[in-house]
């Protein structure tokens, strides 16, 4: 069981947010723009400074190193980042069946990173997140570069890994066609907290 | 030899030089007319003192004094590595990092020097421990400006990367490891270039005033080599050590990228 629970979490200028994710579950979050939801995810990653409590499968946040915490929190950034001119120089362990899924076959770990298509880096940037197989997702609009087709494919595969792992997962996005296929519940995100949209 | 000992009318003929170009570019309207004057009244007026204090220093051999008189160049070297940051750390870092390591590796370096490999009976004799210090202060000042300046400046705009592997569940040191190569790379680099083109190129500062002052040239084509290696231990560890400390700053205790612990100057 990796259930996510959030109590009283500030940070910068917001909060209290007060949350539990189940494990097999997946949650929406949406609002406006420069509401905070980037942050939010964020502060859960602990890559922001933050006040409050967080624990995965009852384990709290402080009770182990930042970089263990973050690779059972895993967070997907809206703009993925690499820093090897590679893409397989930044893949630890690479599952052919995940990169056959989203369309692509092995060869692509030889491909150079400044070749890839913006679209091709986020999905990539997915299965690189994937690969640390995290107890929790925290998806930063996960298909903010893609088309429809593959975003529908990334739905799926995301909703597979939920399964098969029994993964917590939060979705931020603007998309609410997409979180009414993704997730079991829905909060709008205010300056102070989650504000239920529907479960 | 003798020493030929320069009269005033010999320096007025060299500023008569200065003057001149400060002259020419005013007319050029180059924009550096006064700056010239300034910078060349500073020389005149700067090295004079430091003779005079130099005079009296050899004339009242005392660790005290020779003490005071390190502080005030580390002091002097210190701000100057902070004022050549154009993104420093706020608070007493921006001064801090800088003085440690230069103050560890100049320090030590010149110690090792004077008690080990030349051998002064007393070893603090200031006629060799400030002429060595200054030449590794001001090399090893370079070295870490330039190398802490790589690295806050890199990280800044390499955030993304940066978090993007601290993300990725990479601990502080991987996820800054090729910033912090890069950065120590770019402040040994002009020691390991003036080591490798020493005396083809032009006769090193040191040595050219040990000949001019009538030294046999091979005495101070050693204690050039000398003084190279020092500097380059001096300047190598030095910007290691500051680069590492710059580095581990940038992240709190939660290992989370702290860029609000650097600001921009000017």
């Amino acid at each position: 069981m990796a259930n996510l629970l959030i109590k009283n979490l500030y940070f910068h200028i917001f909060g209290p947010v007060n949350i539990e994710v189940e494990a097999s579950e997946c949650i929406g979050v949406t609002g406006p723009s420069g509401a905070g939801k980037t942050l939010f995810l964020r502060s859960v990653a602990d890559l922001d400074q933050h006040r409050g409590s967080m624990s995965i499968g009852g384990i709290e946040s402080t009770g182990m190193p930042a970089p263990e915490w973050r690779k059972k929190a895993g967070l997907l950034l809206s703009e993925s980042s690499w820093w090897f001119d590679l893409v397989g120089d930044h893949f630890v362990n690479m599952n052919e069946t995940w990169l056959e899924k989203l369309g692509f076959d092995i060869s692509v770990l030889g491909w150079e990173v400044s070749r890839l298509s913006t679209g091709e880096r986020q999905r990539l940037a997915l299965l690189r997140l994937l690969s640390n197989r995290p107890d929790v997702l925290l998806l930063d609009e996960p298909t903010a570069n893609l088309d429809a087709e593959n975003s529908k494919n990334i739905e799926m595969f995301i909703a597979d890994y939920r399964c098969e792992n029994k993964a917590a997962v939060i979705w931020v996005s603007h998309d609410m066609d997409q979180l009414n296929r993704a997730a079991s519940r829905c909060y709008k995100f205010n300056s102070d907290g989650l504000e239920t949209i529907w479960k | 030899m003798e020493i030929i000992s320069l009269t005033p009318f010999d320096l007025s003929v060299a500023a008569i030089l200065v003057i001149a170009l400060s002259f020419v570019s005013a007319r050029m309207g180059i924009g550096l007319g006064r700056q010239i004057l300034v910078a060349g009244l500073r020389t005149t007026i700067q090295l004079f003192l430091v003779g005079l204090v130099l005079e009296s220093l050899f004339a009242n051999v005392h660790l005290g004094w020779l003490l005071l008189i390190a502080i005030a160049m580390l002091l002097a070297a210190g701000r100057e590595v902070t004022n050549r940051q154009k993104r420093k750390f706020s608070g007493w870092w921006g001064f801090g990092v800088g003085m440690v390591s230069m103050s560890i590796s100049s320090f030590s370096i010149t110690i090792l020097a004077l008690t080990v490999i030349i051998d002064l009976k007393p070893w603090y004799e200031p006629q060799y421990a400030v002429p060595l210090l200054g030449m590794l202060l001001g090399n090893t000042m370079s070295g870490i400006a330039i190398g802490l300046d790589r690295l806050t400046q890199t990280a800044w705009d390499q955030r993304n990367r940066i978090e993007a592997r601290l993300v990725l569940g990479d601990d502080w040191s991987d996820a800054i490891r090729d910033i912090r190569r890069e950065s120590i790379r770019s402040g040994m680099i002009p020691i390991i270039n003036a080591m490798a083109v020493a005396g083809i190129v032009s006769l090193p500062g040191m040595m050219t005033g040990q000949i001019l002052a009538g030294n046999p040239p091979l005495e101070a084509v050693k204690y050039q080599i000398l003084i190279m290696f020092l500097i380059s231990g001096g300047t190598g560890f030095g910007t290691m050590f500051a680069v590492w400390l710059g580095s581990r700053r940038l992240f709190d205790d939660r290992q989370r990228l702290c860029l609000d612990r650097i600001k921009k100057t000017g």
